[in-house]
């Protein structure tokens, strides 16, 4: 496969003629060769001239091609990011300067030909809560399902449980949409109700909303559901990395199995656990499917939590047929900006906060 | 308690732990196992729903509906309403206010829970349909509003078919013959298309991660650059599905004027299935010892080919692995394929088409008619058949990955 000549990396050596030459260093000079030939011929022949040849040197190209394929992707993928950033960014900034209300704090939404008004603050608020929620109600039950695979239980059941736990994230999000609507949100509904017609009901966040079953909560316990997983299966990977030094000091010193948990493994454990709920919560923000087949879409906006609303995944999904225009495109174009930013500040704060602990550990 | 323990000098309590630490120990023991259980259960149920509404329509043939019209022939009370079958015409009109489509199977019938009781009533005209029936049919349900809502069927002794026989139309038949309120088709149109988008975006992806992580462990490691590299890798892993649906919305179809298509979803399910190739192909990598490199070095093998043939290779299963877990996340992603594809219920190869059927599609498409209707028990078969493909392939990657430690 190589194509280059043979490189000579020392003078010809002059043998003697007659010498015995090696026929395997090749090719040898053709004056060497000449010369070994005719030397049994004359009696003086010059001295027989041998090329030392080093080995073949395999060509540079192939080498530059591969190490240039795989530069141009690293730089393709940065180009990427910056690139979605930017193309987002370039089709909503029309719409944003005609936008005849303010964007952050506007709960309004119409996009025509006769007028551009819209504002985020409704889905940013259905949005937040839903997915905080979600998390306040996934993160203590990752935390004991994690718990309990790792400390509590035989390694047996702790593989199972792991197992099952994992087979939750292998459920598309699209089957847990058709679940939540025709399955879950009406078994929710009569607790909803009971809630929302109680004396809790008086406080605006939890005021009766919807007569139908597509409520916040209901969508956010889909979402608990959903993140389920995530949080546990890191939580899980923190806290069997705990030192074992301290889980045996801490029974050296007679600590009942709590004691011993609170006292070494969740304090060791609680960066890992606070970013794997940072995930989860990222997750849980840019949750399109469940939600959107979940969630009642209402006229006007509402606080409860038992009344519905969209996110900003879910009115984007909605809307998807009216993409035609590049101003109603970019419209939602601004919203999906919107969520992309809040999605990565919440992974940027778990990147930090984990590489916070390792650095601690 | 403390007796034993009075000659040493470290006043330290080795005794069982009583009272109120061992209830405490107690308690949260026991709190961990209600969570394992709060943690498991919805599994099962959703698992058990989605096989027991969506199983039988795998390896049977759907029963035989009876589609009746009827209309309201008595205002509801509390506990009833009356309808009264009328021609089928009558439900084919706009105003969907009088007159209802009702369905009638033998046995068993699915997604309906206020049927009561079917009790002969006068019919009040000479409708030869309405005598057929044999009268009218009475539901009970929670509140009025709620009866009106709900479309309902009962038992009826003019049933047709209630035996399911086995057929594999599923898995061969597709939509284009049927709609969604009549029985009959299959999910073909919708398997290929997922199967479809999953291997084109594969092609895609997987080189475009593998080339990617050969840079960032080969060829970068240490470099500033590569540290860039790794941190927009880190952000695309965040992005949301709908996000990059968006971006390939704007550059291809807004900015560059395509239209929607099998290849633009594919292209932003590249998006999303990318990070999870390059990640864990670049930790598969990083395992390969570096004693395999220099030894193949000291052989005089040119970098490229010991890339190729030496550190590949022994990465291999786990590069795998991480192959057939991005492709089961992004056969279940369904957010690309509302924004850039539309649904069309014929069987399609064409990737460059505007229709193409795809599994999840078919799903909301189920979810947007009355539960009962035969197009929305479609939307159970077909997400049993989604959830067989994604687990199946969750299995498949744990069975290589497993297969990797015992060499």
């Amino acid at each position: 496969m190589t194509n280059t000549e043979p490189k000579t990396t020392e003078a010809p050596i002059d043998v003697p003629a007659g010498a015995d030459t090696d026929p395997t260093v090749s090719p040898v000079s053709e004056k060497a060769a000449g010369g070994s030939a005719v030397a049994t011929a004359t009696e003086t022949t010059p001295p027989l001239r041998v090329t030392k040849v080093a080995m073949r040197e395999p060509s540079k190209a192939p080498d530059k091609i591969f190490s240039g394929a795989t530069l141009a992707t690293g730089i393709f993928l940065v180009a990427l990011i910056g690139a979605i950033f930017l193309f987002l960014l370039l089709t909503a900034v029309g719409p944003l300067s005609r936008n005849e209300v303010n964007f952050l704090t506007s709960t309004e939404w119409t996009v025509t030909d006769k007028r551009l008004a819209f504002g985020i603050a409704g889905m940013l608020w259905t949005t937040v809560v839903s997915s905080i929620i979600a998390m306040c109600l996934a993160v203590p039950v990752a935390i004991g399902v994690a718990l309990l695979i790792t400390h509590y239980s035989t390694p047996a059941i702790g593989r199972t449980v792991g197992f099952l736990v994992d087979l939750l994230a292998a459920v598309p999000s699209v089957v847990y949409g058709m679940w939540g609507v025709r399955v879950f949100a009406p078994v929710i509904q009569p607790f909803s109700d009971a809630v929302a017609g109680s004396w809790l009901g008086k406080i605006p966040l939890l005021a009766p909303g919807l007569q139908s079953s597509g409520t916040v909560f209901a969508a956010a316990l889909v979402l608990a559901i959903m993140i389920l997983p995530i949080v546990t299966a890191l939580s899980r990977d923190v806290f069997e990395q705990t030192p074992r030094d301290h889980i045996e000091a801490a029974w050296a010193l007679g600590a009942t199995k709590w004691e011993m948990i609170k006292t070494a493994v969740l304090p060791y454990g609680r960066s890992g656990v606070i970013a794997a709920s940072m995930l989860g919560l990222g997750r849980a923000l840019g949750e399109t499917i469940a939600v959107m087949l979940i969630l009642s879409t209402v006229r006007k906006f509402d606080w409860s939590i038992f009344s519905g609303g969209e996110t900003f995944a879910s009115k984007i999904a909605t809307n998807a047929g009216e993409l035609d225009s590049p101003t109603k495109t970019g419209a939602y174009i601004a919203a999906g900006l919107v969520l992309f930013l809040l999605t990565f500040a919440v992974n940027a704060i778990a990147r930090v906060v984990a590489a916070g602990g390792k650095a601690k550990a | 308690m403390s007796d034993t323990v009075n000659e040493t000098p470290a006043q330290v309590d080795l005794s069982r732990p009583t009272g109120k630490r061992q209830m405490v120990d107690n308690l949260i023991r026991g709190l961990v196992w209600i969570a394992a259980a709060v943690a498991i259960v919805p599994l099962f149920w959703i698992l058990g729903t989605v096989v027991a509404k969506g199983a039988p329509l795998l390896f049977t043939a759907e029963p035989d509906y009876t589609r009746i019209c009827a209309v309201e022939a008595k205002a509801p009370t509390k506990e009833f309403l009356d309808y009264k079958r009328v021609a089928a015409s009558e439900c084919d009109k706009d105003d969907t206010d009088n007159a209802k489509n009702i369905w009638l199977s033998g046995g068993k019938y699915p997604g309906v829970n206020e049927f009561v009781a079917y009790r002969p009533v006068t019919p009040l005209t000479k409708d030869p349909n309405a005598a057929a029936s044999g009268g009218g049919i009475v539901i009970k349900g929670r509140e009025p509003q709620a009866q009106k809502q709900s479309v309902v069927g009962i038992p009826s002794s003019d049933k047709a078919g209630t035996v399911r026989t086995a057929s594999a139309d599923w898995w061969t038949k597709d939509q284009s013959a049927t709609d969604l309120r009549e029985v009959g088709g299959g999910a073909l149109h919708s398997i290929i298309g997922t199967l479809e988008l999953g291997l084109i975006t594969s092609l895609i992806a997987v080189p475009l991660g593998i080339l990617g992580a050969i840079y960032l462990v080969e060829y970068a490691r240490g470099k500033g650059f590569s540290k860039v590299v790794s941190f927009m890798v880190d952000i695309l892993t965040g992005v949301p599905s709908i996000v990059a649906a968006l971006f390939i919305y704007a550059v291809a179809i807004t900015i560059l004027g395509g239209t929607r298509s099998t290849m633009a979803s594919a292209l932003a399910l590249v998006l999303l299935m990318l990070p999870t190739v390059l990640r864990s192909t670049e930790e598969m990598l990083k395992l390969v010892p570096d004693s395999l490199r220099e030894a193949s070095y000291a052989l005089g093998v040119p970098k490229w080919k010991t890339i190729m043939n030496v550190v590949l290779p022994t990465a291999r299963k786990g590069i795998l692995t991480g192959i057939v877990l991005g492709m089961a996340r992004v056969m279940g992603e369904t957010a690309p394929l509302i924004i850039l594809l539309n649904y069309g219920p014929r069987l399609e190869w064409n990737p460059t088409s505007n229709n193409m059927g795809s599994l999840p599609t078919q799903i909301m498409g189920a979810t947007e008619v009355a539960a009962n209707y035969p197009g929305a028990e479609r939307g159970w078969g077909a997400a049993l058949t989604l959830i067989l493909i994604v687990m199946g392939l969750n299995l498949i990657a744990r069975t290589v990955g497993r297969s990797k430690k015992s060499r």
